[in-house]
């Protein structure tokens, strides 16, 4: 039983196909990495999974359940969260404040519990203050919880972004770029963080350059080149796959 | 020294373009008064870097901005006990101010939701008022309703006037909301200045009465004051409760970034709804008490202008401060009366002070882009 | 009768499409609504007005009166661009990097701040263009054409017709259409950003200034918050016809011109206004590109 599978899914911009046809499923509990050249579609791809871009053709379920075309809330309601290659942090608000925000899908807090204040809206203000120290400690950033967020070191920010992922209690994390910007040892840290994710069930898609994190961690890794996917399997045969390696050769991919 | 020329050459240009408007005299005088300015400001940027150095630490100090969150109960007790005296400590005419006020602070604390809270810029807000004032005034000369009978009717009213102005500007990006929302406020003006045979045209509607309570009326001034006191403070807390929940936040994170409010699972197009709908409910309630101070309204009290006033309130204190609405709505009330001689420059003085505080401190007063948890 | 209103319909719509100009080149270049672009085509107005009455009461004869208007037109063009820039200068440019909500309302500050300091310095009564024209005219298809409408709408058609060749042809228009699409891209080209910036809106306050005039001319009565009312129809206009295209503002323009007379004409004058505002909405609604505009995804 497959927990994410796409069939066909194609995004044209105008005359660009951005991606097309591209077909894959995906594992409960796995952690998959997509990688290819840049403008190979990837976060086109994400934005097609996560409703932010209406698919051209093709269809997305999860769980069996057809979820193509959906608004991004619901989407995320129904248990996909995802992180951004362009960091899309609340500014303004504190690294706390960031965190508790993305909540909002699983609170239930309505209007006149706000305005009465009772008891139950009042623990569930709480409960919800202390999950968001839990994320905050489990990637790092406890110790900066009151800082407004547009102060943080950019690795930190990443980090919350991540942060705010997992506040919404998904079942499948989409991380576009987790590492991008990250010195070796914050990177070695997200690989942790990731596998430890998996013993907790949940199910990992990343895009990824740092061949040393998709190499590292990836039980399947997912090629895209301009739109399309030219290679899917392990990483070993993805390593020796000549297709890849025409594509990647020369571009600004890491390697160990 | 080649500062004091161009200053000087600057004082010369603005001299020269108001020539044509304003006749020698008075070009003489704006040109004497910008070349000493000039004089001055170059004077103290060669001898006076000690000067600077001090100002600026003034200025950071202020940069801080009041941030009274640990004495916050103790302030609004304080407060709320010198608000309560008010009549016993004032004559009439400040009474009178004081209710204005009132209106303006509710007037202020609605736009804020739209506007500091969730980034919606609301440019005809007082078609919201309008609507309101309207509301409860045809409800009472035309179908004999009571104020207190009235004004759930109203509030609905504005309220789904809100939710219909969301509908077009829901899916249009800054400037073009705040278009739309300008124009908006102005057909709702032509509409109640031409629909003579419903809202009087530009006569407008005469014989609105006072709230009743008890059987007795509340329209003398004290009694009066104390019916807005209750509404501003009602607007006031059930604002903020609402500002510090999940609601708050939702409509804080759409503004920060729409997009990543949707990817955290936050319905934009529901909570935008929600921000126009609730932000003009209470535009509604500060109609209805304008309305029933008054005792007669017409089309000029809801023009663009006044719109423009009331965002000058909320940018003034700082967007997304409810304190700072308050400040705001206080500050451009009373000035105006305070400075009653100068009451014709007041417009100019607006105009330019919306531009000055833009490039100098556009986070108002009390500098409020802080959200809540 | 539908041949008046469309010749009458024609005439105002030039004066939108003029104005609307000025606003779509600075929402091209600069992404912000020139809030206070309105005001300068009513300062157009009161200068040619005042540059006018201080030309006649030199005492020269009338012969000389096209003379007279003509350097009363081209004093009016000249101050009105020196605003214009100087406008740019204290209220936008500080703001160039600031969010977008930021230079509107300083727009918005300043647009209130030029309608009160005419009302203070003229008065708020109305000002008296001179009747020059007369009401001559001639008859075509059914319609009476004055003199003075026949020569408003060949100025406005020379006026855009110019300024399509300037943006077109020349080296400066060119820089233009570049700042408008890519600025950095542009200073790195050795473009002076500053300069086209500062040209787009002497040119678009010129634009502005003849309207002014022509208006003033046409109805002989200008008061200081005609801007306010036609920024807004102008702004319509610009929108309707794609906010950032110089032929979709020209369009735009003479088409609200249309739309007014029409429904002035055939549903009820009273409303006039409303028109433009309804026009607006709908627009926004169905296309917010507008007709020559194109719709872009945006790219996260």
């Amino acid at each position: 039983m497959h927990l994410l599978e796409v069939k066909w899914l194609s995004k044209h911009f105008g005359g660009i196909k951005a991606v097309e046809d591209v077909s894959f499923k995906i594992m409960g509990g796995s952690i998959t990495s997509i990688i290819g050249p840049n403008g190979a579609g990837k976060t086109t791809l994400f934005n097609c999974l996560t409703g932010l871009s209406k698919q051209t053709k093709g269809t997305i379920m999860l769980s069996q359940r057809n979820i193509t075309g959906l608004p991004p809330h619901a989407i995320v309601r129904l248990g996909i969260a995802r992180t951004f290659q362009n960091i899309k942090l609340f500014r303004q608000m504190s690294v706390l404040e960031n965190v508790v925000v993305s909540q909002h899908s699983t609170m239930k807090g309505g209007f006149i519990d706000a305005v009465i204040r009772g008891s139950r809206f009042i623990s569930e203000e709480k409960a919800a203050r202390e999950k968001a120290r839990e994320f905050l400690a489990l990637l790092g950033l406890d110790h900066a919880a009151e800082v407004p967020s547009y102060n943080l070191p950019y690795g930190d920010q990443r980090r919350l972004e991540i942060a705010r992922a997992l506040a919404t209690e998904p079942i499948l994390l989409l991380l576009d770029e987790p590492t991008a910007g990250m010195n070796p040892q914050e990177t070695s840290g997200i690989m942790d963080l990731i596998k430890k994710l998996q013993m907790l069930g949940k199910t990992t898609l990343l895009i990824e350059h740092d061949m040393k994190v998709v190499m590292g961690i990836s039980e399947t890794i997912i090629v895209l080149d301009h739109g399309v996917k030219i290679a899917e399997g392990p990483p070993e045969k993805i390593k020796n796959d000549s297709l890849v390696i025409e594509a990647c050769l020369g571009r600004g991919a890491h390697t160990v | 020294m080649s500062d004091v020329v161009r200053g000087l050459s600057i004082a010369l240009w603005f001299s020269l373009l108001f020539l044509p408007f304003s006749g020698f005299r008075n070009v003489f005088i704006l040109f004497a008064v910008l070349s000493s300015y000039a004089v001055i400001i170059s004077s103290i940027k060669r001898y006076g870097n000690p000067l600077k150095e001090k100002f600026q630490s003034v200025r950071r100090v202020v940069d801080i901005g009041v941030r009274p969150v640990r004495f916050k109960p103790l302030i609004f007790c304080a407060t709320m006990l010198l608000l309560l005296c008010f009549p016993l400590l004032v004559g009439d005419y400040i009474l009178d101010v004081a209710i204005l006020t009132g209106i303006y602070s509710i007037l202020a604390l609605g736009l804020n939701v739209m506007v500091g809270f969730t980034g919606l810029l609301n440019l005809g807000y007082a078609a919201f008022y309008a609507i309101g004032a309207y509301g409860y005034a045809l409800l009472n000369v035309k179908a004999g309703f009571g104020f207190w009978q009235s004004l759930p009717c109203c509030l609905v009213i504005t309220a789904a006037a809100g939710c219909i102005l969301a509908v077009p500007a829901l899916r249009l990006k800054g400037d073009y909301l705040a278009i739309v929302t300008l124009g908006f406020g102005e057909i709702v003006r032509l509409v109640l200045n031409n629909w003579d045979s419903l809202t009087g045209g530009p006569n407008g509607i005469t014989g609105i009465a006072p709230p009743y309570l008890l059987g007795t009326s509340m329209a003398a001034l004290n009694r009066y004051y104390y019916v807005t006191l209750g509404a501003v403070t009602v607007t006031y807390i059930v604002i903020s409760r609402i500002r510090m929940s999940r609601i708050g936040r939702a409509w804080v994170a759409i503004r920060e970034d729409e997009i990543g409010a949707s990817s955290m699972g936050i319905s934009t197009i529901w909570y935008k709804l929600y921000a126009f709908a609730f932000g003009s409910f209470w535009a509604g309630l500060a109609g209805a008490l304008f309305a029933a101070k008054m005792r007669f309204i017409s089309p000029e009290s809801f023009t663009f202008m006044e719109s423009v006033l009331i965002l000058s309130m909320v940018i003034l204190g700082g967007l997304g401060s409810s304190e700072g609405a308050i400040l705001g709505a206080l500050i451009l009330v009373m000035l105006p009366e305070v400075l009653r001689e100068i009451q014709l420059y007041r417009m100019l003085a607006l105009g330019t002070g919306l531009i000055l505080i833009m490039i100098f401190r556009p986070q108002g007063f009390i500098g409020g882009l802080r959200s809540g948890t | 009768m539908f041949f008046q209103q469309f010749i009458n319909g024609l005439t105002v719509g030039g004066v939108y499409a003029l104005i609307a100009l000025g606003y779509t080149m600075v929402y091209g270049i600069l992404e912000l609504i020139n809030f206070a672009h309105g005001e300068i085509y009513m300062l157009g107005a009161y200068l040619g007005i005042i540059f006018l009455g201080l030309f006649t009461a030199t005492g020269l004869t009338s012969s000389s009166l096209p003379l007279l208007l003509l350097c009363s037109i081209l004093l009016s063009i000249l101050v009105c661009s020196a605003y214009g820039y100087s406008i740019e200068k204290i209220a936008y440019r500080p703001l160039r990097n600031a969010p977008r909500l930021s230079p509107l309302i300083s727009a918005i500050g300043m647009s209130i701040f030029l309608q009160n300091y005419v009302m203070l310095t003229q008065g708020a009564t109305d000002k008296v263009f001179p009747h020059l024209f007369g009401s001559h005219g001639f008859d075509l298809l059914g319609a009476r054409i004055t003199y003075q409408q026949a020569f408003l709408i060949i100025l406005s058609f020379l006026m855009m017709v110019s300024l399509q060749l300037f943006v077109m042809r020349t080296r400066m228009g060119k820089a233009m259409r570049a700042v408008a699409q890519d600025k950095v891209m542009a200073s790195l080209l050795g473009i002076n950003i500053n300069s086209v910036i500062s040209l787009t809106f002497i040119i678009g306050s010129g634009l502005a200034a003849i309207a002014g005039i022509m208006v003033a001319m046409y109805y002989g009565l200008v008061n200081y918050s005609i801007g306010y009312i036609a920024g807004i129809k102008a702004f319509t206009a610009a929108v309707l016809g794609g906010i950032g295209s110089i032929p979709g503002a020209m369009f735009g323009g003479i088409f609200l011109g249309f739309v007014e007379s029409m429904g002035a004409g055939y549903i009820s004058s009273e409303y006039k206004d409303a028109y433009a505002f309804l026009v607006l909405i709908v627009v926004l609604l169905i296309k917010p590109a507008g007709i020559f505009g194109r719709s872009t995804e945006e790219k996260v």
